[in-house]
């Protein structure tokens, strides 16, 4: 799932263009390997809705959610993706029914638990972004074992985004860059768009802010995702619902990606 | 008739058009706060073979349009994001001339006979203006002082201006504001009390207006561009593929039937 290339420069140009071949051979579509985005963000929507339409309970729609996701990420590896995340789990979902919620908790527990274990065989790091002290206590360890399982690992590094809030976010890093300001670690003047990064939840990631974020089930708006880290991202909008959204979408939204960052350069 | 009076008449049947049009839109929920990103002067200038900066001149009429409609229409807050903060980067020519039209412009809003007093527009001059030369930064001042009586609209201006800027500065207040009750934080755990959303919200710059309902885009990009990233979590994105300069009245009335059914939408979601 993660293969290592690494390309040696060479003087003898029918080597190199050889090279170029193989190289537009493995990626699909006419995807450019120049332009592919570093990190990938995703709005998951839609789960309820394509349940609803299937005649099931909304909250089933969760699983599917789950199941799409493995193939996703295959084809990320796949692209070398370096960073993929998800918004699984807002603060403003506590709003839902209790039953809900729960169910929903449970599929992030398997989430973590089964899926976790196979993208951590593969190489991929995985992590959890969020306010955890509010998750159950089985969510923490788990969160905390496979974060901790997967830490060292070089391919794609997974984000799952649970009980995150943009704002929330941003509100931490104030508060922390407050206490270093009181502690006279830093003057308050002394802070600037680095520093602020450096006490994000994103701070741990290589390419903190997304290149390309993808919502799908139709609805135009950020909702309270990352909302300083997507300052300058491409923001791609689908009205096919989550749980629909596969390999080959994907590669539109990259298409449509590549295509408008060609024409900039 | 002579042509004085054909686009006279022209003008008084646009105008009662777009009345009519506004009263069917009226039915719903209208927006209380559109923001545009007027993206597309240069490429428009490039498109039509213009002096470079002519394009700016072209954008600048396609605004006052755009705000007569808005405020026609009862829009009561119309955000522009007129100058990025990095925009500084461009050629010095061009940064220079677009302040000097900028100044030029600002101090045709102060006139008597300009859009904001004829519709009883307040200005706000939003960003980190002491990043702007000294005579920008008078006539701004000086505008926002003529327009402060004015009550009826609210026009932002962001000039030097990012959303993550704005996030710093309102940090930074918010810490100075604070600092005495922080000092004497002896116990790590009310380290949460002290500083809270509504802390950060009441020193950003956009504090004056509530939330945007819609954002537009000119020219099919679609990115916010560190434009107002706090305030648009709940906001309706809209990126019509013309360019700035091209934007007409019937781009307005698709952005707000976007809202009205999205708004339609939202609220079916909430009953089941």
């Amino acid at each position: 799932m993660n293969s290592e290339k690494t390309r040696v420069p060479s003087a003898n140009g029918d080597a190199a263009l050889n090279d170029k071949e193989n190289m537009s051979k493995e990626l699909p579509a006419g995807l450019k390997e120049e332009l592919m985005p570093k990190h990938i963000a995703m709005i998951v929507d839609g789960n309820r809705r394509w349940a609803v339409n299937k005649g099931l309970p909304g909250m089933f729609g969760h699983n599917a959610g789950r199941t799409i996701l493995m193939p996703l990420l295959r084809l990320c590896s796949q692209l070398q993706i370096k960073v993929v995340s998800f918004f699984v789990f807002s603060t403003e979902n506590w709003r839902r029914p209790t039953e809900e919620v729960d169910f929903l908790m449970k599929v992030v527990e398997d989430l973590l638990r089964i899926d976790g274990e196979e993208l951590h065989s593969h190489g991929c790091r995985v992590s959890v972004m969020g306010d955890k002290t509010k998750l159950s206590e089985t969510l923490q360890k788990l969160s905390a074992e496979i974060e901790e399982k997967s830490r060292a690992n070089s391919g794609t590094h997974i984000i799952f985004a649970v009980n995150y809030s943009g704002k929330h976010d941003i509100i931490r890093a104030c508060r922390s860059l407050a206490t270093q300001v009181k502690d006279g670690v830093i003057l308050s003047n002394q802070i600037n768009e680095t520093i602020f990064a450096q006490e994000l939840y994103t701070k741990f990631v290589d390419f903190p802010c997304p290149d390309l974020v993808i919502r799908t089930s139709g609805e135009i708006r950020i909702s309270n995702f990352m909302l300083w880290q997507m300052a300058y991202s491409n923001l791609y909008f689908t009205k096919k619902y989550f749980p629909d959204f596969g390999p080959n979408d994907l590669i539109e939204a990259l298409l449509a990606f590549q295509g408008q960052n060609d024409v900039l350069c | 008739m002579d042509i004085k009076q054909r686009t006279q008449m022209y003008t008084s049947l646009s105008s009662f058009a777009r009345k009519c049009i506004f009263g069917i839109l009226s039915v719903a929920t209208l927006p209380n706060h559109i923001a545009f990103i007027m993206d597309g002067n240069r490429r428009y200038s490039k498109q039509h073979n213009l002096v470079d900066g002519e394009g700016h001149k072209v954008g600048y009429s396609s605004l006052m349009s755009m705000l007569r409609y808005c405020y026609e229409l009862g829009v009561k807050y119309v955000t522009v994001y007129a100058f990025s903060i990095e925009n500084f980067k461009r050629s010095p020519e061009e940064v220079q001339s677009l302040m000097d039209l900028m100044e030029e412009k600002i101090e045709g809003l102060i006139k008597e006979e300009s859009l904001v007093n004829q519709y009883g527009v307040r200005v706000y001059f939003i960003g980190n203006l002491k990043l702007l030369n000294k005579s920008v930064r008078l006539a701004a001042a000086r505008a926002m002082d003529a327009t402060a009586k004015n009550s009826k609209a609210v026009l932002l201006i962001c000039i030097a201006y990012t959303s993550t800027d704005e996030i710093l500065h309102s940090v930074e207040e918010s810490c100075e504001e604070k600092w005495d009750e922080i000092k004497v934080l002896n116990d790590k755990k009310h380290e949460k009390d002290i500083i809270s959303v509504l802390d950060i919200e009441r020193h950003m710059y956009m504090a004056v207006a509530p939330d945007p309902d819609i954002i537009i885009r000119t020219s099919g990009e679609t990115r916010l561009s560190n434009f107002l990233l706090w305030q648009s979590s709940n906001c309706l994105l809209c990126s019509p593929s013309v360019l700035w300069p091209e934007i007409g009245f019937r781009h307005l009335v698709q952005a707000i039937l976007g809202f009205q059914y999205n708004l339609y939408y939202l609220n079916k979601q909430k009953q089941t």
